[in-house]
């Protein structure tokens, strides 16, 4: 499919009755998942509901035993070429950062554009520098990952994967391992990258977030789709049980 | 609250320097100092009569045995087999050669080794790739009209360095790609990996060795004839390829998931990932078992003598067996012994160096 018809499909990401086991654990149950381009999900969800392992399974971190999914028009099958096309065209951010820690910074930046996308080095770094700009650090570029905080590695992170270019972000928890005074630095770039356009799918227990950039709001549990909804009705007026007592727990304390 | 600055003021006199230092890790309290004193006391005693065999009253000077007149070592057997010692065999008038090709190696070395010295990458291909070619010939000859020298007439120093830099080029390589095979998805490559691994890891380097010396020519057609060395060094590789891949596994072992993980979601393929991600981070964790593997290649060396190459070892003790020199095996041993620590000790030292060279930060192992 050419790039330009890619973008006029306007699903980003289609997930048809996804399930997925760990041994006999029954972790995914029959998913069933449509993000629009450019609409922002926040997924949350007590631990082990899920909801980490079922955006893994859009670039295949983890691997799905039934159902379909379809990442940019692209179907996610056991096939190496088609599993890297569709990496290039996901971003992932991490709870734990993952940045390389032998390499610099900017060499973080420019490694996948340089070997993935063949991008010749002078232009990948100006891109790179680009996006430390957005993310407020450009002055780290030629420092190591082990020499940054918390909350700076976590934005050159999120640099990172811009630099590829990506048509959707996922965000796997990028707060959980923060410092509390470092969460906002991180939330500012997420919610300025919403408003640029950016497709996303975030993980993540930042209600203020969910409620200022999130589309659609979705509650797992037990490896299901509980409920979807807009924010405002998520929040004000959840419709089951088991989210009126997940709200209560995270929300009143 | 009331806040005055205060002035920075000297460390206490007796804490700095020489002084301090002993204080602090000889003279400490009653018990410790009562330590250093029996201990320096027990190091002298002890190590008195070995300097005193070893320098004051060792005979340096001479050509034959009658020289050797006092009761400390005779140094004058090293000296007069120096040349036996380094060159084996290798006919007297050709052994230019070696020292050019041990020479070239040296200095490549260095040029490697040292920091910031231009062109490294070239010189690295250089050495990899061109000097193996131009070692083997300076030192087998038979092109450009040098004389052709067997291998049975290697020895010495200079075939324990064959022996040893051969095996460590060799096997570092072999090892990555067996631990990779170790680790793979690929049940046929997997298993063949464990197979392999777990049978060389399972045998005595000397078994090996005897193998390929007497076993692996019955195996081939009578008039097909596998040079000796070429033999040894097979079998050392692939025996210490074993033991490297082991290595190697630890350090990939080390490297948390999260690594591999971000490699993937940015679209790195296998080997990618592989190579600029995992394999320079785990290597720096590998360095000390590496070197810890080098060294050891480096000792097992001398057991080609049982297959009846004369490396250093070997052409010592054979000199010592010598009518003219025998009763002078010690001053040998103690020869051997001395170059072996100086090359492995150079070894341990370089890669400490290493370590803290590759060290880039605290705590990034997030």
């Amino acid at each position: 499919m050419s790039e330009a018809q890619k973008q006029n499909d306007p699903l980003m990401v289609e997930i048809r009755d996804l399930n997925k086991w760990y041994g006999e654990f029954h972790v995914l149950k029959n998913i069933n998942l449509q993000v629009k381009r450019g609409e922002r999900i926040v997924i949350c969800g007590p631990s082990g509901s899920g909801k980490s392992t079922m955006i893994r399974c859009i670039n295949r971190l983890e691997e799905h035993q039934q159902g379909e999914i379809i990442v940019n028009g692209t179907p996610l099958v056991e096939d190496v070429k088609k599993i890297e096309a569709i990496r290039k065209d996901v971003g992932m951010v991490f709870q734990h950062f993952n940045l390389f820690p032998h390499l610099t910074v900017l060499e973080n930046c420019v490694l996948a554009p340089i070997w993935v996308k063949k991008v010749p080095r002078k232009q990948a770094e100006a891109t790179a520098m680009k996006y430390l700009e957005r993310v407020k650090i450009p002055e780290q570029a030629l420092k190591y990952p082990g020499q940054l905080s918390g909350g700076q590695q976590q934005r050159v992170a999120i640099a990172r994967s811009l630099c590829m270019n990506p048509d959707v972000m996922l965000f796997d928890e990028p707060t959980s391992a923060l410092d509390p005074e470092m969460i906002k630095e991180v939330l500012d770039v997420m919610i300025e990258l919403a408003h640029e356009g950016m497709t996303m799918l975030c993980v993540t227990h930042e209600m203020g977030f969910a409620k200022t950039v999130a589309d659609r709001v979705i509650f797992m549990d037990g490896g299901q789709i509980v409920e979807e909804n807009e924010p405002n009705a998520f929040f004000n007026n959840p419709e089951h049980e088991r989210t009126q007592l997940f709200l209560s727990q995270i929300l009143n304390h | 609250m009331k806040y005055d600055p205060q002035p920075t003021l000297p460390a206490p006199p007796g804490t700095l320097g020489a002084v301090g230092w002993m204080r602090k890790h000889l003279f400490n309290g009653p018990f410790n100092s009562i330590a250093t004193v029996v201990l320096a006391y027990f190091t002298i005693i002890f190590m008195w009569p070995v300097l005193d065999w070893a320098f004051l009253s060792a005979d340096w000077i001479g050509t034959t045995r009658n020289d050797c007149t006092s009761d400390g070592a005779c140094w004058v057997f090293i000296s007069q087999r120096l040349n036996q010692f380094l060159y084996g065999f290798y006919p007297e008038a050709e052994t230019w050669r070696l020292d050019l090709a041990f020479f070239m190696m040296a200095a490549l070395i260095a040029w490697l080794i040292i920091p910031k010295t231009p062109f490294k990458g070239w010189v690295a291909a250089f050495t990899l790739l061109i000097f193996p070619f131009i070692a083997f010939v300076l030192l087998s000859g038979g092109y450009f009209g040098l004389e052709t020298v067997e291998t049975h007439k290697w020895g010495g120093l200079s075939l324990t360095l064959v022996l040893a830099v051969v095996g460590i080029v060799a096997a570092l390589p072999f090892g990555v790609l067996l631990a990779l095979g170790r680790r793979s998805e690929m049940p046929i490559v997997r298993s063949l990996s464990v197979v392999y691994i777990e049978i060389w890891r399972g045998v005595p380097l000397i078994t090996v060795l005897f193998m390929a010396s007497v076993m692996l020519p019955l195996f081939f057609p009578e008039d097909m004839n596998f040079d000796k060395l070429l033999r040894a060094l097979i079998g050392i590789t692939m025996f210490q390829s074993a033991y490297m891949a082991e290595v190697v596994r630890g350090g990939l072992q080390a490297i948390p998931k999260g690594q591999y993980e971000a490699a993937d979601s940015l679209g790195l393929g296998y080997w990618q990932k592989m190579n600029m991600i995992i394999l320079p981070q785990a290597l720096k964790l590998m360095i000390p078992g590496i070197v810890n593997t080098f060294i050891a290649l480096f000792k097992d060396t001398s057991l080609v003598l049982i297959i009846g190459l004369f490396d250093l070892l070997a052409i010592m003790q054979a000199s010592a067996n010598d009518p003219n020199w025998i009763g002078f095996s010690t001053e040998g041993y103690v020869f051997v012994a001395l170059v072996f620590w100086v090359f492995c000790f150079g070894m341990s030292r370089y890669s400490i160096h290493l370590e803290k060279r590759l060290h880039t930060g605290h705590g990034n192992r997030a």
